[in-house]
């Protein structure tokens, strides 16, 4: 039987709090961009592309120094919320937000944007024959058509959110029920030489991991070809 | 407001795409069949894409029945979805996460009730698609596929129904059996219709008015039975199409075992046919069939023999042929014969012959 102790508990449900709200804010903002992507035919367009996959490769400290000092008293986050009288961003719950979605949004944002790329513009085309604008058509037809790279794209961001880590230490350090997160927690019992917790936490993770892949490959863009004939 | 009185459809339309360049100066009638003929490669689609407003970077006029849909000296583009148009793809381009009757409704639904002049029983009817209603898309024939794709473009009740190639992506025996389909849009609504195609097939049996296209632009447009029997344009067919005409049903009889059809140039005897009187046919007259003579032969077993006068020869690519075209009655024929029975009947321009017809092909079964 699995025994957590409260810490854990707590840990794991900031996780599941970070990885949900992430996934939603960019499902919301990253399904314009890559809608804008696969649609444009800009000559820079890859720049942004560029810009958007960098997390992919750069190691997370680096992306979670420059959100510290971003995010700092005198960086341009950091100055636009204070004006804002939000305060601080670093070291907050709010702030492994922020960073936690710049981080995940590759993984959100090309899913979406390969399926909408396979979509094509037949569909659309067909769909402003038929008298709907295209609004209309976003809603009523690219979107049902690339549910399956919704799907996919969702569970990555949730998924790769939960398992963050070196961007959780640079920007949210390791306080409780605010920034400490199943990583750092298991990081934490290693280091206390508490093998046999910080093994119950990581089957957890495993076993969440496989979950979440093994939905992607049943109802996501592993079956897109399925979906569109 | 019909645009200086003016019906059918004015174009002047150019859409370059660097290495190809569509520029048309078009004039369609504003009802019937109108068909843009050529190879591929002609810029027959891209032309409807363009009415269709599918291709945003075209510059020109457009104006469909008096309304005008694209006018760029007056900033004007109507974007598709507000042109009251049906389009059928060449591949049919049904939605997928949809089912048929989802489909058929889609374009219906966005259409204001008061706008709607094609009931939703009469196109599924009309194109035989009732039992069809509850798949889906993916688990249709191609055939089936396209009659949905139909339907659906009837139902949004266009005042101009483009198809692209609609039949091109099916096989032979699926083709034949979606032709009368069309050919029912064609006899049973009062749509105009533009309908892209490089079969002869479709284009004698559908047409009534021809429009050559060849590089991006018109090589001459014009009435089908004219434009068939023009002896400049028989090049631009790849097989002699023949004189294409309608006629209607007359009588049955049964003791003769002949059925009459009436039509412009007069009245043809043809074998028996299973047709309701009143029923229009469309029928052609290819030219190896017609023969002349200075009389009436009475003697003949010929039953078609029709007064008409020549109006025009010309030699053919083979130097023993001749190709004669005649006006029986205001109807033109073709006739192909031998150059030496030219000199035996001292054929000329202006003479008044018996065109004595062997075989009616009719396009419709």
């Amino acid at each position: 039987m699995l025994v957590l102790d409260p810490n854990d508990l707590k840990a794991i449900w900031l996780s599941l709090k970070l990885a949900s709200l992430v996934t939603v804010i960019l499902l919301l903002v990253g399904t314009p961009i890559a809608w804008w992507l696969a649609r444009t035919r800009w000559r820079f367009k890859g720049v942004i592309e560029a810009l958007v996959s960098l997390p992919l490769v750069l190691p997370p400290t680096v992306l979670g120094f420059y959100m510290l000092i971003a995010m700092g008293p005198h960086g341009p986050i950091g100055q636009l919320t204070q004006s804002l009288g939000i305060g601080l961003l670093p070291f907050t719950f709010g702030g492994l937000v922020v960073t936690s979605a710049l981080y995940s949004m590759p993984f959100v944002i090309q899913p979406i944007q390969n399926a909408f790329a396979a979509v094509g513009s037949r569909p659309l085309e067909a769909a402003a024959t038929l008298r709907a604008g295209p609004w209309d058509t976003f809603f009523s037809v690219a979107l049902p058509l690339a549910k399956p790279g919704l799907i996919t794209a969702a569970v990555l961001g949730f998924a790769h959110t939960m398992g963050e880590f070196g961007v959780v230490l640079m920007i949210g350090g390791n306080i409780p029920d605010e920034t400490r997160v199943i990583s750092v927690q298991i990081y934490d019992h290693v280091e206390a030489m508490e093998y046999a917790q910080a093994e119950r936490l990581s089957g957890l993770m495993v076993a969440l991991a496989f979950l979440m892949l093994w939905l992607i490959y049943t109802f996501g863009t592993g079956r897109t070809k399925e979906f569109s004939r | 407001m019909t645009a200086s009185g003016v019906t059918g459809i004015q174009a002047r339309l150019r859409r370059d795409f660097g290495n190809f360049c569509l520029e048309v100066d078009l004039a369609l009638p504003g009802r019937g069949v109108s068909v843009l003929f050529g190879g591929s490669g002609c810029g027959k689609t891209t032309l409807i894409r363009c009415v269709a407003g599918l291709e945003p970077k075209a510059k020109g006029f457009l104006s469909v029945n008096g309304e005008i849909w694209q006018d760029d000296a007056r900033r004007c583009f109507i974007p598709t979805h507000r042109r009251a148009i049906g389009y059928v793809f060449q591949d049919a381009a049904l939605f997928p996460h949809l089912s048929v009757r989802q489909n058929l409704d889609f374009g219906q639904r966005r259409v204001p009730r008061e706008e709607r002049r094609i009931a939703f029983d009469q196109a599924i009817d009309l194109l035989g698609i009732r039992p069809l209603l509850d798949r889906r898309p993916d688990k249709l024939s191609g055939g089936e596929q396209q009659r949905v794709g139909m339907a659906r473009a009837l139902l949004t009740s266009p005042k101009l129904l483009l198809m692209d190639e609609p039949l091109a992506a099916l096989d032979q025996p699926l083709k034949r059996d979606i032709l009368p389909y069309l050919q029912r849009l064609h006899d049973e609504l009062e749509i105009p219709v533009i309908y892209v195609t490089h079969s002869p097939e479709e284009m004698t049996r559908l047409g009534d008015y021809l429009v050559l296209m060849e590089s991006g632009h018109i090589k001459r447009q014009g009435v089908m039975q004219g434009m068939l029997s023009n002896l400049d344009l028989l090049s631009s067919f790849t097989e002699e199409p023949g004189v294409v005409f309608d006629a209607v049903v007359h009588q049955h009889d049964v003791a003769t075992g002949v059925t009459l059809l009436n039509f412009a140039g007069g009245t043809l005897s043809v074998p028996l046919r299973g047709d309701v009187p009143g029923q229009c046919l469309r029928c052609r007259i290819v030219p190896s069939d017609v023969s002349l003579a200075l009389s009436r032969a009475g003697d003949s077993s010929i039953l078609n023999i029709l007064p008409a006068r020549v109006t025009e020869m010309r030699s053919t690519a083979d130097p023993g042929q001749m190709m004669i075209r005649l006006d029986a009655g205001g109807i033109p024929l073709l006739a192909r014969l031998t150059r030496l029975s030219c000199n035996r009947l001292r054929l000329e321009v202006g003479r008044e012959v018996f065109a004595q017809i062997k075989a009616v092909a009719f396009l419709d079964s």
